[in-house]
C-alpha cells in the first residue's frame, strides 16, 4: 500500500474507532434508560416510584389469571422468577396473551404494589413452530411452545 | 497478493462491460426466487402455533431488515475504499445504494408495524430495536440529502463517505439492541452459533426470500451504477462506441 493510502486508511480507522468509543460511552451512561420496561424484581425492590407511568414486563404466572365474568376486567401476576407483581387491567387482552407468555403492561404502580395498566402488550419470543410439530412434541410427552 | 483485479474493477469502462450480462442474471434470478419464496411462504409454509397466519409477514419483514443493515455495511466498506483508494466507482456505489437502503429500511419498519399490531397489540413502541432502526432510516435519508446539498461532486462524495463511517456505529446497536436491553422486540431467531429456533419448513422459504432480496439489491444497484457510469463518461470514446453499437446514436 502506498504511504498516502496508508495514512488515509489510518485516518478512517481512527474516525470509526473514535465515533464508536464515543457512542459506547454514551450508551453505557444511558444504560438503564434504554430499557423498555421494568422487571418484577425491580418493582419489588422498590426501584419504581408509585403513581408514575411505567412499563412493567414479565411472564404471566400460570394459574394467576382471574377474569371478571361481567366485564373486561382481568387481574394476573407477572414474574421474572425473582419477583412477582400483580397487574390489573380492563380491556381486550392481545391475542398472544397467555399464561406463561411474556407481556408488557403500561400503567402505574399503586400503593398496594399493584400495577394498574392502561394497555397490555404481548411479547412474543424468537421461537416459531408449526402446529403439527407442536402436537408431535406434546404427544411425545414434552410441553410445546414453552418460552422463558 | 495480486491486486490487479481490484484496480480493473475500479475502471468504469471495465465495470460497465463486465456487468452487462450480470445485471440480467441478477434480475432474472431475483424474480424467480422472490416469486417462489412468496408463494411458498404465504401458501405452503405451515402457520405458527401461537401467531397463526400473521407470522407470514416474517417472509418480508426479516429479509428486508437484514438487507437494510447489509446495505449500510456495504456502503461503509465502499466508503472506505472511496476515501483511501480514491476510487470513483466506490463513491458511486455509496450514492446509488443509499436510496435503495432507505426504501428497504422503510419496508422493514412498515412490515414490522403491520406485524406488531396483531401480535404485540401496538403498531409502534419506542424500544431499543425499533428506535435504532428508525435512526438507521434517518441516517440513510441524511446521507442522501448530504450528497444532494453539496454542489461540488468530489466534496459531496467525501462528505457522504465520512457520514457512512459515522453512521456505521448504529449497526451493532441495532443488531445487539435486543440482547443489551429489555425490548418488546424478540431476540434473533437465527444465530451463527446455534440452530435456528424455527422449523426447517418455515425458515427455508425465508432463506429463499433473503437470497432473493440480496439479488434484488445487486440488480437494482448495478442498474443504477451503470446508468451513472454512462452519464459520467458520456464524452469518452468507449461510451460513444457502445451507444453506436446499440443503435442509440
Amino acid at each position: 500500500m502506498r504511504p498516502i493510502r496508508k495514512r488515509r486508511l489510518q485516518l478512517v480507522v481512527l474516525l470509526v474507532v473514535g465515533v464508536g468509543t464515543t457512542m459506547a460511552i454514551a450508551l453505557l451512561a444511558l444504560q438503564e434508560n434504554l430499557n423498555l420496561f421494568y422487571s418484577p424484581a425491580q418493582i419489588v425492590a422498590g426501584e419504581v416510584e408509585q403513581g408514575v407511568k411505567i412499563r412493567a414486563g414479565g411472564l404471566v404466572v400460570p394459574g394467576s389469571v382471574k377474569r371478571d365474568p361481567d366485564s373486561l376486567a382481568a387481574e394476573f401476576q407477572v414474574t421474572d422468577y425473582t419477583g412477582y407483581v400483580t397487574i390489573r387491567y380492563t380491556g381486550i387482552l392481545p391475542d398472544l396473551f397467555a399464561e406463561g407468555e411474556g407481556i408488557i403492561a403500561i400503567g402505574s404502580l399503586g400503593s398496594d404494589m399493584v400495577v394498574t395498566a392502561e394497555q397490555v402488550l404481548a411479547k412474543h419470543d424468537e421461537n416459531y413452530m408449526p402446529p403439527e410439530v407442536a402436537r408431535a412434541i406434546e404427544e411425545a410427552g414434552h410441553p410445546a411452545g414453552t418460552s422463558l | 497478493m495480486n491486486w490487479t483485479w481490484f484496480h480493473k474493477w475500479g475502471s468504469p469502462k471495465w465495470f460497465f462491460q463486465k456487468t452487462e450480462a450480470l445485471v440480467l442474471w441478477f434480475g432474472f434470478l431475483c424474480l424467480i426466487l422472490l416469486v417462489v419464496g412468496t408463494v411458498w411462504g404465504l401458501a405452503f409454509a405451515p402457520e405458527d402455533i401461537k401467531q397463526g397466519n400473521s407470522f407470514r409477514i416474517f417472509y418480508i419483514h426479516v429479509p428486508s431488515a437484514i438487507l437494510a443493515q447489509s446495505i449500510f455495511m456495504a456502503m461503509a466498506i465502499s466508503a472506505v475504499v472511496g476515501l483511501v483508494w480514491r476510487m470513483k466507482l466506490a463513491h458511486i456505489f455509496v450514492q446509488v445504494a443509499a436510496p435503495i437502503g432507505a426504501s428497504i429500511t422503510l419496508l422493514a419498519l412498515v412490515t414490522g408495524a403491520i406485524w406488531g399490531k396483531p401480535t404485540w397489540g401496538t403498531w409502534w413502541v419506542w424500544d431499543a430495536r425499533l428506535t435504532s432502526t428508525l435512526i438507521q432510516f434517518f441516517i440513510y435519508l441524511g446521507i442522501i440529502s448530504l450528497y444532494q446539498s453539496i454542489e461540488n461532486r468530489d466534496t459531496a462524495y467525501k462528505a457522504t463517505a465520512i457520514a457512512c463511517l459515522v453512521g456505521i456505529v448504529n449497526l451493532p446497536i441495532i443488531k445487539f439492541s435486543v440482547n443489551w436491553w429489555k425490548t418488546l422486540h424478540q431476540p434473533a431467531t437465527f444465530k451463527l452459533t446455534e440452530a435456528p429456533s424455527m422449523a426447517a419448513e418455515m425458515w427455508v422459504p425465508g432463506l429463499i426470500m433473503l437470497v432473493g432480496f440480496y439479488l434484488f439489491f445487486a440488480f437494482a444497484v448495478l442498474v443504477r451504477m451503470r446508468s451513472e457510469v454512462l452519464e459520467r463518461e458520456k464524452r469518452t470514446a468507449w461510451v460513444r462506441e457502445y451507444l453506436e453499437k446499440k443503435n442509440v446514436l
